[in-house]
């Protein structure tokens, strides 16, 4: 494929974490503003940070001033989801020139859509959808931050499209594997998870638990 | 901006790229551990439907407001993709039913 042909798959692939991202972005944007900081504040999180609930959250730990300890374990706690994100993509990330924009890059949605990529070009197309996705995350977070309550349509709920797709990438998974049972135990915990931890909480140990069933059934079992 | 908030900035940042940046800290040079291929290719099915929940969070404390328009926008994407295999076709019906009635 031509440089012109990946990027516009890529960017075909990204058009739902665009609807997505940006709706979450000027969400934060606005939140930023509300909460007295300049736009180059919301600006320098969104480039730094690039996380999506821990950066709501991190608006209320700075707004009453927590201690930067609290501030570090509440990171620790809330992103170290992505350590399970980097796993599955060890061996094509080190295969890659852009390996350490693609560690930096790598969100729910960008792992996701990674995910369920064909085996053509695939490197180029991932670089390019990590790209996008991180743009239309810091345009909407500067458009959030400067323009503000001045946007004038309600859009809540448009972020479901992230959910759709979601549920797709997962179908597709069914389909393309006999296996159900990493998908049922997924579900299984995370519904545990979730009545157990609550909302804000349930998705490390969903993670964690749900792998070492995996674990356990393969050393039992086994998986070939 | 003071030093505060740089500061915290700046802390999450590094800690939220360590946590990225881990697994190929830990194995960077050496070959995968035998377990972890095992379940390498079995992770991410286990992700997606954790994903999956973690979208779907908030039914557990609005489940009376939000119950009818997750179901419903769930569905039609279901029921949409099964029938045409069509992505973008059934994001947007989905999302549009979501947003109508979360509004009604």
């Amino acid at each position: 494929m031509k440089n012109k042909e990946i990027i516009k798959k890529a960017f075909k692939q990204s058009i739902p974490i665009m609807c997505s991202y940006l709706f979450v972005s000027i969400a934060y944007g606005i939140m930023m503003n509300e909460a007295g900081f300049a736009w180059y504040v919301a600006l320098l999180v969104s480039f730094l940070i690039y996380t999506g609930a821990f950066q709501f959250l991190l608006i209320t730990l700075l707004s009453v001033g927590a201690s930067l300890l609290t501030i570090g374990v509440t990171a620790l706690l809330m992103n170290s989801r992505q350590l399970f994100y980097s796993l599955s993509f060890i061996d094509i990330f080190n295969k890659m020139k852009q390996k350490w924009y693609m560690i930096f890059t790598m969100t729910d949605e960008t792992y996701a859509v990674n995910c369920n990529l064909e085996k053509q070009n695939k490197e180029e197309v991932m670089f390019y959808v990590a790209f996008f996705s991180r743009s239309y995350w810091l345009i909407g977070t500067v458009l959030g931050a400067v323009l503000g309550n001045l946007i004038p349509f309600d859009l809540t709920g448009i972020d479901f499209c992230m959910t759709a797709l979601f549920i797709i990438i997962f179908m597709d998974q069914l389909e393309k594997n006999k296996d159900h049972f990493p998908a049922i135990v997924g579900v299984i915990t995370a519904i545990i998870c979730l009545v157990v931890f609550g909302t804000q909480n349930f998705m490390l140990p969903s993670l964690i638990i749900s792998s070492m069933v995996l674990l356990v059934k393969q050393g039992g079992t086994g998986y070939e | 901006m003071n030093k505060y908030i740089l500061g915290a900035i700046v802390l999450s940042a590094m800690i939220t790229f360590l946590l990225r940046a881990l697994p190929f800290l830990l194995f960077k040079e050496k070959e995968l551990p035998e377990w972890l291929k095992k379940i390498e290719k079995k992770l991410p099915m286990t992700i997606m439907a954790v994903l999956i929940v973690y979208c779907l969070k908030d039914l557990r404390t609005q489940m009376t407001t939000l119950f009818f328009p997750c179901f419903l926008a769930c569905l039609t994407v279901v029921f949409t993709y099964k029938w045409k295999k069509n992505t973008f076709l059934s994001i947007i019906l989905s999302t549009v039913v979501y947003m109508i009635f979360i509004r009604l």
